[in-house]
């Protein structure tokens, strides 16, 4: 049932989509970002230990010392159930609502579950992000006071942000079940 | 449509019967509540249900049919069949679940009586929920009144579960016509005690409001609204705290019933509060009263005093000569000084007078912790501010001196320029003035221009003082606050009880099968802690806004009085 693709993020690192269909109105993404790196853990710690070194060099305080370690274990700790997020996950269930989660790379998860009856529309929309435009995909909700407006939008796949060619896989499959109820 | 059937789990195992729910109106869903056994009289389950109805004001109907089927499948189909000619009904649901299979079969039976075409049958859902936790908790953010509750479908359920608890309370052991399965729970061990307090609640209540009115009674006389006392009461933060803690004590011992969730969680969490912050209170006591603290307290008190009045006197003597090389008015410098320096003689010999008296008042003083540690932070802000006075005096004085001239001159300046303020219309007009105006005000202007900077540093130097005194209040009373505005109760449930307030719920795929319908598991999505902070912490008035740091910056250079006497700067302008 499941599939799996192989896409790239607006950064260009490979992310995985796999898209599992339990049922031909309930259908789930998950989009894996790319493990913490090994190389990237190394130089963080690298930096902060030699700055230690140089501070307990000039001042020949031990303490310096293991502020660095620390340092490092506390930054390691934050970042991996804060910051890191492993994989995302969008679960669309025809006439019951939308499920997105997040899985951070400590195993703490978050999700939150939008009604379909608060849903307008699902869309594709451009932002500026640093100095490029960039795709991502969106959740319009519906404003309770008038029926056409919209009153709040909610961004999919923060983290993960893949591009367009991931995006409109996504979004037309989202479509159909939407488009049936 | 998708057909979405709200199942218990506790159910998933009941032996074969009625299935009691309801309806949700507006969407295609229906909860199911319990399941009725074989055998059963029509009439019985007809009166039982309209006799629940009119209790819990949810309309309960039988939905349809559920078996549990071992053997003789071919028998049970013509029973059913005729099942859903007795009970009124626009849709019968026939659940079916075999021992061998994971899901269940479903098949739906309009009121015409033949079942929908094929196509319809696998769509389907059956969304398992934990009873309990549904019928426990709460979602957020809070709707009272019941409009908002039809609106989304979510909160219907989670409404009709919560209001169906009379359904639950009908044990599976009792002897009645009917027999239920439904969540219940596993015994009421502890309710002896918990009946006797329940019981004895109302007294103590209507005794404790009774003690509280008295106290308010007494707080009314006219004697005490005479002008400087509610004034001095209201800058005193002692008093400011018992009125809080009067207030918090009136509404957690009112007698009257907490009806809505958010009630309810105020009086706990201001309950659980009032306990915790008497618990700190008291430790603090057993470590303040023994080993003879307080006598050490009390001598290392009088000469910390002492010795912050002598360096003041020596940093007063040192700007009367040439602070950091600056060149200041000599004479202007010398009343200065010795003005402050006749205070601070003052002071010593009031701090002198005091100090015989000093362990015995601390004593005394002491025993306010036993009416909760935020108590006895109060008292000590308190005695910081009165042990600080004279350096309150001095900014005070400071700050006038400033304030005058930097007024005077600005309006000096615009002499300087031929303009004047118009009070009428609020603006600076021109105008003309004579040439002997025009060389006095010059001349003041001058004079107050080469005396503003010894001015200045005095006015700077008192202003740092009393800026740490400042921050070192400003810390007790942010304590106080938190202690006072910390919901411990929501926390505690969200820890313990991380379903009881709820935020949302989370869906997940429990098992699917081609052909079969879809299985969903519905969870209790925790509400986050920042969110139970936002949500319950109690009002105090530290949590409404204060002056920002700019207007703060711009009160002290302009040399306006900051914290507490602020209504008094309105009107100096």
């Amino acid at each position: 049932m499941a599939e799996k693709e192989e896409f790239t993020d607006i950064s260009g690192k490979t992310i995985k989509l796999s898209c599992q269909n339990y049922s031909p109105f309930c259908r789930e993404f998950t989009i894996s970002s790319a493990k913490l790196s090994l190389g990237r853990v190394m130089a963080f710690t690298c930096t902060v230990w030699l700055l230690a070194y140089t501070a307990f060099y000039l001042t020949q305080n031990t303490a310096v010392l293991s502020g660095a370690i620390f340092v490092t274990l506390s930054g390691m700790l934050l970042h991996i159930h804060f910051v890191k997020v492993d994989h995302e996950t969008l679960l669309v269930v025809g006439s019951l609502g939308v499920q997105l989660s997040a899985a951070y790379a400590s195993g703490r998860e978050s999700t939150t579950f939008i009604e379909m009856s608060r849903i307008k529309d699902i869309v594709i929309n451009e932002a500026i992000h640093m100095q490029t435009v960039i795709y991502y995909l969106c959740i319009l909700l519906k404003d309770p006071a008038e029926p056409d407006g919209v009153s709040s939008v909610v961004p999919l796949f923060q983290s993960s942000k893949p591009r367009l060619n991931c995006l409109v896989r996504v979004y037309r499959s989202c479509q159909e079940i939407i488009g049936q109820t | 449509m998708v057909l979405k059937i709200f199942f218990p789990r506790c159910c998933n195992m009941a032996d074969s019967g009625l299935l009691v729910g309801r309806w949700i109106p507006g969407h295609d869903s229906a909860v199911v509540l319990a399941v009725i056994h074989y055998p059963f009289i029509p009439g019985h389950v007809k009166k039982y249900l309209s006799e629940l109805r009119s209790q819990i004001q949810v309309d309960l109907t039988v939905l349809g049919s559920w078996s549990l089927s071992k053997d003789g499948q071919k028998e049970m189909d013509g029973f059913l069949k005729d099942l859903s000619t007795i009970f009124p009904h626009s849709r019968w649901l026939q659940l079916s679940r075999e021992p061998g299979k994971k899901g269940f079969a479903c098949e739906v039976v309009r009121k015409n009586g033949h079942a929908p075409p094929s196509g319809e049958e696998d769509k389907i859902i059956f969304v398992h929920y934990d009873q309990r936790k549904v019928m426990l908790s709460q979602l957020h953010p809070i709707h009272e009144n019941g409009a908002d509750v039809e609106s989304s479908e979510l909160r219907a359920v989670f409404h009709t579960v919560s209001q169906s608890e009379p359904l639950f309370l009908l044990d599976k052991y009792d002897d009645g016509p009917l027999k239920l399965t439904h969540w219940q729970s596993d015994g009421r061990e502890a309710s002896i005690i918990v009946e006797l307090i329940k019981q004895v609640s109302v007294p103590v209540c209507i005794l404790l409001t009774s003690l509280v009115c008295w106290w308010k009674w007494l707080w009314s006389f006219r004697v005490l609204n005479i002008w400087p006392v509610p004034f001095i009461s209201s800058k005193l933060s002692t008093c400011v705290q018992a009125g809080y803690r009067t207030d918090h004590f009136q509404t957690v011992f009112s007698t009257r019933k907490a009806t809505t969730h958010m009630d309810f969680m105020k009086k706990a969490n201001m309950f659980v509060s009032f306990f915790v912050d008497i618990a700190l209170g008291l430790l603090l006591i057993s470590w303040l009263y023994r080993e003879n603290r307080i006598s050490q307290l009390a001598n290392t008190l009088v000469p910390a005093a002492d010795h912050v009045a002598k360096e003041l006197q020596e940093l007063l003597e040192w700007l009367m000569g040439a602070p950091a090389g600056l060149k200041m008015n000599r004479a202007l410098d010398e009343v200065l000084g010795r003005f402050f320096l006749y205070h601070i003689h003052l002071w010593i010999s009031y701090i002198r007078l005091m100090s015989p008296f000093i362990e015995m008042i601390l004593w005394y003083v002491g025993l306010s912790a036993c009416l909760g540690l935020t108590f006895a932070l109060s008292v000590l802000s308190d005695i910081v501010a009165l042990l600080t006075f004279h350096i309150y005096c001095f900014y005070v004085y400071g700050a006038r001196l400033y304030c005058l001239k930097i007024y005077g001159l600005s309006s000096l300046w615009r002499l300087f320029r031929g303009k004047k303020w118009n009070v009428l219309r609020q603006r600076v007009d021109s105008c003309s003035y004579d040439l002997d105006q025009l060389f006095l005000g010059t001349l003041l202007f001058t004079i107050l221009l080469f005396l503003l900077p010894t001015t200045a540093l005095y006015y700077l130097v008192f202003t740092l003082l009393r800026l740490v005194v400042v921050m070192f209040q400003g810390l007790i009373h942010l304590s106080v606050d938190f202690i006072n505005s910390f919901p411990l109760f929501a926390m505690g449930l969200r820890i313990c009880r991380p379903y009881r307030l709820s935020e949302g719920v989370k869906f997940c795929v429990l098992h699917e099968e081609p052909g079969a319908p879809l299985h969903l598991l519905m969870e209790i999505n925790p509400l986050q802690c920042s969110s139970v902070l936002q949500c319950y912490r109690t009002e105090t008035s530290g949590c409404s806004s204060r002056d920002s740091w700019l207007a703060l910056c711009k009160k002290l250079f302009v040399g306006e009085l900051i914290y507490p006497w602020r209504q008094k700067t309105t009107k100096t302008d």
